[in-house]
């Protein structure tokens, strides 16, 4: 079926794939928000929230609940319409990430041959920099529409974190592409399915580089000053209430929830179990294993994630601006020369 | 009409909307919001070209990195539209001349270009804006211009340092 010279099933496949990663991103993010307070409950020995459901599993559909009944309250000095757009952009930024994630090898559905990822484009890690670089924009419009001193110092601190922690970030990944040879994420992973070994065992100097930069890029504690309670109140959400507040939150966890699923694709072989043959079980059976293998490693992550959360103090903010400038930066450029020497001598 | 020239259209209308909002929104926060969009129409006209790199170290330099500078700037600065000076109409009118003889002069210059004429543009063909070979472009064919003006860089780089260490 061609219209405008358009293959509308294709556009079809598309869009129902990308519904289906949003709402399970959506879906995984309500439920991390659980397993945080869980998490939380479990590493300060207390029992975490219990009440509503067993185990308290209908904990987050009942916040949830709460927050959309909430009153909706706009300041009336903030600049509406950029306070309204500050959230969206928030939530927008972090789910354009998964674009470019290979979450599987391809499936046959009713005889169509269906690749379980939205966009292979040859420059797929440079889209994932892309999205991040304008992440930022959500909290510096939205602490700035506010106008209230607290978000705005909170949009700047979050402005000027992000664009240091980007560089580190930037130069731990030339190291990898290095050695990769490829944007491409589909062909890093395949690659890592192939050869003998997943690129941590490469890059383990890069990939602690990395996920440092990607806790200060989530703005996850230790690296959480944007939201610092005690100096800053509340940081750049101070002003909202109800869903908006949501957003920023939720935003919160499909960045940890991405950032994850990068981590996993591009340093631990993405959607390949390890010691299982792929070949020996039908098509689709081995990509619903590999998916069900990069959302375990997810899942792992996350758990990193909330670990850290609750073992490690924030930083000082100018600990934070030497560490990132003068200590990741200096061990970043000192990882590519090493990566470039020895792809030099195994020439 | 195909699909690409609806996509043409629909994006050079995008850029030129945006590119008018910059000029007449009076808080200069949105007008630095406005030009984000015009660089993402940019970008998406660069795809168009099969400049797939070309379109998304766009939007990481430009918009990712010297429109939030620019956003810093403003936000520090703490501009109001009712604190903006008001220009006089002197200088309203010569600003409107100049650009106008501008504008005349640069339309008349692509007119007028032989190189131009009866040239078509590369949609969707050509790979030289895909990584691989605009890579080894750039490291074989270009790489004196490219080194000396990374070495540039770096010492915009070092200066930027010594002005803030002061």
């Amino acid at each position: 079926m061609t219209i405008l010279s358009f293959d509308w099933a294709f556009i079809i496949e598309k869009l129902i794939m990308i519904a289906i990663i949003v709402f399970a991103s959506l879906g995984i993010a309500l439920y991390t928000t659980f397993g945080e307070r869980k998490v939380a409950a479990i590493l300060q020995d207390r029992p975490g929230p219990s009440r509503a459901g067993p185990f308290g599993l209908l904990q987050p559909l009942a916040d949830g609940l709460k927050l959309i009944s909430k009153e909706e309250i706009i300041p009336t000095n903030a600049n509406k319409w950029l306070f309204i757009l500050g959230p969206g952009l928030a939530m927008t930024a972090s789910l354009m990430t998964c674009a470019v994630i290979p979450w599987g090898t391809a499936i046959d559905i009713f005889g169509r041959h269906v690749e379980l990822q939205i966009a292979d484009v040859n420059i797929g890690i440079l889209y994932v920099f892309a999205v991040v670089s304008m992440g930022v924009y959500g909290i510096m419009i939205g602490g700035w529409a506010s106008n209230n001193k607290f978000s705005l110092m909170s949009a700047l601190r979050a402005a000027s974190q992000a664009i240091s922690y980007e560089l580190a970030m930037g130069l731990a990944l030339i190291a990898l592409l290095m050695t990769t040879g490829s944007l491409s994420l589909k062909t890093i992973v395949e690659q890592q399915v192939d050869g003998k070994w997943w690129n941590i065992v490469y890059q383990p100097l890069g990939f602690l580089l990395f996920f440092i930069a990607a806790l200060a890029e989530c703005n996850r504690t230790p690296f959480d000053l944007p939201e610092a309670e005690n100096e800053l109140n509340f940081g750049y959400h101070q002003e909202y209430s109800s869903m908006k507040l949501g957003f920023y939150l939720f935003a919160e966890y499909i960045n940890m929830i991405m950032s994850s699923a990068i981590m996993a694709s591009m340093y631990f072989g993405g959607y390949d179990l390890p010691f299982f043959n792929e070949a020996s079980v039908a098509p689709n059976i081995a990509a619903l294993i590999g998916v069900g293998t990069l959302l375990i490693k997810i899942v792992l992550f996350i758990f990193l994630f909330m670990w850290i959360r609750w073992t490690i103090p924030r930083f000082r903010y100018d600990q934070l601006m030497n560490l990132g400038w003068k200590t990741m930066i200096p061990l970043a450029l000192f990882n590519l020369l090493l990566t470039g020497a020895v792809i030099l001598a195994k020439l | 009409m195909n699909t690409l020239e609806i996509l043409f259209y629909a994006l050079s209308a995008f850029a030129i909307v945006s590119a008018v909002m910059v000029l007449i929104s009076k808080n200069p926060i949105h007008s630095v919001l406005w030009l984000i969009l015009v660089f993402f129409a940019i970008s998406g006209h660069y795809v168009l070209l099969n400049a797939q790199f070309l379109a998304i170290v766009n939007i990481i330099v430009y918009a990712g990195a010297i429109m939030v500078l620019f956003l810093f700037v403003i936000m520090l600065m703490n501009v109001k539209k009712d604190k903006e000076p008001q220009k006089q109409h002197l200088v309203k009118f010569i600003g409107v001349i100049a650009g106008g003889s501008f504008l005349t002069l640069l339309i008349a210059l692509v007119k007028q270009t032989s190189q131009l004429e009866g040239k078509t543009v590369l949609l969707k063909e050509g790979t030289i804006g895909l990584i691989h070979p605009l890579g080894k472009a750039l490291f074989s064919d270009y790489v004196v211009p490219f080194e000396i003006s990374s070495v540039l860089f770096l010492s915009a780089m070092v200066g930027a340092v010594i002005i803030g260490k002061k």
